[in-house]
């Protein structure tokens, strides 16, 4: 295995204080928990799980975004480069910034078409990022801007535009190409079609696979649509209330899902051309404030039993490459 | 018009104006007829934002007059109801949005929603009448008025207030609901279950339901029928097994191309034109989709398509002339 990037025993959230605090007036929200994961070179992984489970804070930990409320609590993130081992999480923003972030790996936010500044051409949004990292002149940028749209398959006159001219999808796939524009290693995108229509979905999303074809890098594709999982990525990882509780390829997790959660998600789906009755989960998801003891899934479990409620389960392999968190497939050997 | 259908759109129009003064002309429903009969049936309307589904829902909810057009619910005019017979209307139609928590008021208890439907539409006036009736649509939509009495809806998971909004929608016992999106914003886990839900309605108490959505595999598990819009158009219309198999208009067959699903990742992989400016194909004389459809030709950028009968379908796409 070809490891670009871990997180060990990762854990954060968000503290929030209510006004006029003391100690006892914090409240804690446990939104990623004991989390670890393992990214290949040249692989999509997708990380799937309803909203609130914690997948966009994940990601943002692993970008080393750590902005207030969001602290981290323990556990480590290390990006593996061939010149050595850069530890994220104990590096100063000051210093992601400078040696990581965009470079090496880049991170397109929730509903990123909004990142684009409204008052400033599209074209001036490329030529900022190579004078700035890459130490251009301006002439030179802006050439160098042209070659690459077109390399991207945009339209040029997507160059002169303002933001706010370009449809949704069209600046979605700017803010992609302005991500993968200094050939990073690893490309995080959060959510990147939820805004969109189906159409609009394929065109971005088939834009973010060929340019990982091409760069061979690795692709970490957060998203609640199990059908985006289905035709994207080649590995992923389900979340629960914080915590990962299945890792597998993604055509065995959809084929045979081990962990109940899983399995519950999966089989709920509704298919084009099956008529069959699907049957979803009871309860809701809980409040990452108070989180239930032991496995996090177990009110909600239509296999638990007492030790779900004690003790929380760890990941286990199962065989290579497929990790489970479960009692229940603990106990089956 | 006939008394025995439940629903009536007859050449509905809706247009409005932007720009300056709302001089610039544009139609967000554009000449849509169907009629729905008067049987327990899920009729879904499917297209992606900007079709127009929602507009056409508000006029059929008497919410939004048509600029052109008459909307007949069981022979009368929607937009035209003498005074007695309004309150009819809204016994008998119901509606559920798509976001719970804009449905009910941060400030007020929910349960209060639940006491004023059912004093005003049912005129019940006997506290213990009112709330036996509020249980029996709570206890469908698998809550109890001890879970929900006195609580405010932040109190509530989406999946939760989504369930209440569908119990006060229940209690009048309407023969029509018509659910904007109404899972979109739902938990994964939970969507299957409200979907479940209006299906176990219609073969319970024979309430029909007209079903927006953007999403077609939802449309397909519970629909009879399905009518798909693009830019104020139908574009295809009929039963919800051929319309969404057999898929004739090129548009529908993209929509389908384009839904990502586990399993057919190869299927998923053809190339697709992208969608060009919205603005310009709602203006369009012609054909709509003309613009990024794979079989234009020079009548369908100067001509619109009429609905064609391709066996139990109805199309708009000269193809099937």
């Amino acid at each position: 295995m070809d490891v670009v990037l871990k997180a060990d025993d990762l854990s954060g959230g968000y503290l929030l204080v209510r006004k006029g605090s003391s100690e006892k007036n914090e409240v804690y929200v446990d939104a990623v928990s004991d989390v670890s994961l393992q990214l290949e070179r040249n692989e999509i992984f997708g990380i799937a799980g309803e909203s609130g489970c914690g997948k966009s804070t994940l990601l943002k930990m692993i970008y080393g975004l750590l902005e207030p409320p969001l602290i981290l609590r323990g556990g480590s993130v290390t990006f593996i480069t061939v010149d050595g081992e850069i530890p994220i999480t104990s590096l100063s923003e000051n210093d992601l910034r400078r040696r990581v972030w965009w470079k090496k790996i880049s991170y397109i936010p929730q509903s990123s078409m909004n990142v684009l500044n409204p008052t400033v051409r599209i074209r001036d949004h490329f030529i900022e990022m190579f004078t700035f990292h890459a130490r251009m002149m301006k002439n030179e940028a802006y050439a160098e801007a042209r070659k690459y749209i077109d390399q991207m398959g945009l339209p040029r006159d997507v160059l002169s535009a303002f933001p706010h001219q370009l449809s949704g999808g069209m600046r979605q796939r700017v803010v992609i190409a302005l991500s993968l524009l200094l050939n990073p290693n690893i490309v995080l995108a959060d959510e990147p079609t939820s805004a969109l229509d189906v159409i609009s979905q394929k065109v971005v999303l088939t834009m973010l696979e060929e340019a990982q074809k091409e760069l061979k890098n690795t692709l970490v594709i957060v998203s609640h649509d199990l059908g985006i999982h289905g035709v994207m990525t080649h590995r992923m990882g389900i979340m629960y209330a914080g915590k990962i509780v299945e890792i597998g390829k993604t055509e065995e997790i959809f084929e045979d899902p081990l962990h109940p959660y899983s399995e519950a998600l999966i089989r709920s789906l509704p298919k084009l051309g099956d008529k069959k009755q699907r049957t979803g989960l009871g309860g809701h998801p809980p409040d990452l404030k108070k989180p239930p003891s032991g496995c996090r899934f177990h009110p909600r479990c239509p296999y638990a039993m007492p030790i779900c409620s004690r003790t929380p389960p760890k990941m286990k392999m199962i065989k290579p490459g497929r990790y489970v968190a479960c009692w229940k497939n603990s106990m089956e050997e | 018009m006939s008394e025995e259908n439940l629903l009536q759109v007859e050449d509905v129009s809706k247009i409005y104006g932007y720009g300056f003064l709302g001089r610039v002309k544009f139609p967000a429903v554009d000449h849509v007829t169907l009629s729905m009969e008067n049987k327990p049936k899920i009729f879904t309307i499917a297209g992606e934002s900007g079709c127009g589904k929602t507009t056409l829902a508000r006029m059929m909810l008497g919410m939004v007059k048509p600029t052109a057009g008459t909307i007949l619910y069981r022979g009368k005019n929607v937009h035209n109801l003498k005074s007695r017979d309004i309150t009819w209307f809204l016994r008998e139609v119901q509606a559920i949005f798509q976001d719970p928590f804009d449905t009910f008021n941060p400030l007020k208890r929910v349960d209060t929603y639940l006491y004023e439907t059912a004093s005003n539409l049912l005129k019940l006036k006997n506290d213990e009448e009112i709330r036996g009736k509020i249980e029996e649509a709570l206890r469908f939509t698998g809550l109890s008025l001890e879970e929900i009495a006195g609580k405010y809806p932040n109190e509530f998971s989406g999946g939760q207030i989504q369930r209440i909004s569908i119990a006060r929608a229940l209690l009048p016992k309407p023969r029509l609901i018509v659910a904007d999106e109404p899972v979109s914003m739902v938990d994964a886990s939970i969507r299957i279950n409200i979907l479940n839900m209006f299906k176990a309605l219609l073969t319970k108490t024979g309430t029909s339901f007209i079903y927006i959505t953007h999403d077609l595999a939802t449309a397909y598990y519970i629909s009879d029928e399905i009518a798909i819009m693009y830019r104020g158009m139908i574009v295809e219309i009929g039963p919800a097994e051929k319309v969404l198999l057999k898929r004739h208009h090129p548009y529908t067959q993209a929509l389908v191309k384009s839904l990502p699903e586990p399993g057919k990742k190869e299927e998923w992989k053809t190339r697709i034109n992208a969608p060009g400016m919205e603005i310009k194909e709602f203006l369009s004389p012609g054909c709509k989709y003309a613009d990024i459809c794979p079989h234009k030709t020079e009548r369908c950028v100067k001509e619109k398509p009429p609905l064609f009968e391709a066996g139990d379908v109805k199309v708009a796409c000269w193809l099937y002339e």
